[in-house]
């Protein structure tokens, strides 16, 4: 190893200090290099999505809806609401796997805007949740599904999709400053996650439901982001749906955010 | 004992170069553990100081403090003249800190790693690529530049870790324990490299468990232990603080270890610290008729000695008198909690 020379180097100084922007465009590029490197973890991202979507389609649609043609119909926004809410999750892990291994130590200890981090690791979740409600989407055409609105539409839900992203990222974001290790921050994630996923009007109406049951479904802010979802993509959708359904990431956002940024800065 | 006054003495007062680092009372507890308890420390520009210490004692606190990654309960310190608390922004555009465990992306490549921290540092597209390309080549990592870091082994890591701090010269580099969890040859690979480093005018304030690294690299070591500076000096002057008479006695049989303790330290009336394999004693003689006197003793009692010498201590027994105990059973003890 005598060959090493870094005493050849020449002594570098730091050139302009680069804007916070281009600090989280730095990050942004990170993310993009994981899903070209880690293809796999798309796989994560949108089998268990696919295994429920053909599930229930095919095994319950007949029963639920009458024809698994009419279910898919139905069912399909929701399985995009599930799988962002699912996904949401592994943003939770990243942050815990790179605060595990150091890597955060040596971004913490750069001259840049401290938050950039975050801001490179949100946008590599729009990318993933983007990604993965593609795929999903795709399936659903195949099986027959028909967003009734359109592009529009279709574009509408994916800004829907982004923000309901970004609002339920911030939980998994303050387990992943919690806790240091990223299997328990996923276990902890679905945990907390499948209830709320399940008890929902996701996959069948709550009408049909016990009386209590219906009452909670009725009020699961999943529920509410599932009822946007399929007015948006069918063309039918109010304002209040839409409302109703960001009530949550707002909340989210703006309660967990300073917490998020106390605990990191408190690390 | 009687030098230990001059050399705990802050180096200030006695300086002529501008201190990299200049701390005062440095204090942080985590609940009730004081990991850093009252520290100062200070650091000349361009050169090599070890912070010794055992697990726990303290070492990466200080460091992560000093590279503003926590913020000190109490004190004051300087980093290239600028104030840990009042500057961090200032402090951190003029470190760079290859933390304990290798803080690089495993995921992505050795070459990817190094344009995201030169993009992050201000380098623009193909800027931040030449800078990534010329530091690999220089860390003789060239050939695994298009490799994922995980299928790095640990010395390759840690050249890239090491790299991934020279982006821009830095006025200090934090190094934590640069050399834990290496084999032999990749630790004299690490350590080659740090003293090339220290020739390019960086000063270097690494912390190590290992005595002989402290004693190979540095010219400056602080020893630390629960928190506390116990000494500071030079290798030399550390030696010198318990006295350079250190008789050195291997029993023939190893059976009669715990007799021969007894009467060395009966008759030299100083601590007895055997080595990590047991096989050994050390103590403090004083001069070499106290020792020959001794040995006598041994021969009296009907110990046969297989070998014996007399010299200076190991930083190891320099530990042992500064603490009252060896690093390495501490490090176990400490390990076991």
């Amino acid at each position: 190893m005598s060959a090493v020379s870094p005493a050849t180097l020449p002594t570098v100084k730091a050139p302009r200090p680069p804007s916070p922007f281009s600090n989280a465009l730095a990050f942004g590029w990170r993310a993009v290099l994981k899903f070209r490197h880690v293809p796999e973890q798309l796989f994560d991202l949108v089998m268990t999505p696919i295994m429920f979507t053909l599930l229930f389609t095919f095994v319950f649609g007949g029963a639920l809806a009458g024809s698994p043609a009419d279910y898919i119909q139905f069912l399909l926004p929701g399985i995009l609401v599930q799988t962002v809410v699912f996904n949401s999750v592994y943003s939770g892990m990243g942050l815990s796997t790179d605060l595990s291994k150091g890597l955060f130590d040596r971004f913490r200890s750069l001259p840049i805007w401290q938050l950039s981090p975050f801001a490179g690791l949100m946008v590599g979740d729009v990318l993933r949740h983007i990604i993965a409600g593609l795929i999903i989407l795709c399936i659903g055409l195949i099986l027959g599904y028909r967003p009734e609105a359109g592009l529009a539409g279709v574009v509408a839900a994916f800004l829907l999709i982004v923000a309901i992203g970004f609002g339920t990222g911030w939980i998994f974001l303050v387990l992943g400053l919690l806790i240091r290790t990223p299997m328990t921050v996923m276990t902890i994630g679905f945990t907390l996650i499948m209830p709320v996923a399940f008890a929902s009007n996701i996959m069948v109406r709550p009408e049909t439901m016990p009386g209590w049951l219906e009452a909670i479904v009725v009020r699961n802010p999943v529920s509410h982001m599932t009822t946007a979802m399929r007015g948006l993509l069918d063309g039918t959708a109010t304002g209040g749906d839409v409302l109703l359904a960001l009530a949550a990431p707002v909340i989210l956002t703006v309660v967990l955010s300073p917490v998020v940024l106390w605990l990191y800065r408190r690390s | 004992m009687n030098d230990t006054t001059p050399l705990k003495e802050p180096l200030a007062q006695k300086r002529t170069t501008p201190l990299a680092i200049s701390a005062r009372g440095l204090v942080r507890h985590f609940g009730e553990v004081k990991a850093v308890d009252g520290i100062d420390l200070d650091v000349p520009r361009g050169m090599i100081f070890a912070i010794l210490g055992p697990n726990g004692a303290g070492k990466t606190t200080l460091i992560r403090m000093l590279a503003t990654l926590l913020k000190p309960d109490a004190g004051t310190a300087t980093v290239m003249g600028h104030d840990l608390v009042a500057e961090p922004h200032a402090v951190r555009a003029s470190i760079a800190l290859t933390g304990q465990f290798a803080s690089l992306d495993e995921d992505l490549t050795a070459r990817e790693n190094l344009i995201l921290l030169a993009r992050l540092w201000g380098f623009r597209g193909r800027e931040a690529k030449a800078r990534a390309d010329e530091l690999l080549a220089a860390f003789e990592l060239a050939d695994a530049a298009k490799r994922q870091v995980k299928d790095f082994s640990g010395g390759m890591r840690r050249r890239l870790d090491i790299a991934a701090s020279l982006i821009v010269t830095p006025g200090v580099l934090f190094l934590d324990e640069p050399t834990t969890g290496l084999d032999p040859k990749a630790r004299q690979g690490v350590w080659s490299m740090i003293r090339e480093l220290a020739r390019t005018g960086v000063t270097i304030l690494l912390t190590t468990q290992y005595l002989e690294e402290a004693d190979q690299l540095a010219a400056r070591i602080a020893v630390i232990d629960h928190g506390r500076k116990i000494a500071e000096g030079t290798s030399r002057e550390l030696k010198a603080l318990i006295g350079s008479g250190f008789l050195h006695v291997a029993p023939a049989d190893p059976a009669d270890i715990d007799r021969a303790a007894e009467i060395l330290e009966a008759r030299l009336g100083a601590a007895v610290q055997r080595s990590a394999e047991g096989a050994q004693l050390s103590v403090m003689a004083g001069t070499p008729r106290d020792a020959n006197e001794a040995l006598s003793a041994l021969m009296a009692a009907g110990i046969e000695i297989s070998d014996f010498s007399m010299g200076s201590p190991s930083l190891d027994e320099v530990f042992f008198a500064l603490t009252g105990q060896p690093a390495e059973d501490q490090d176990r003890k400490e390990a076991a909690q």
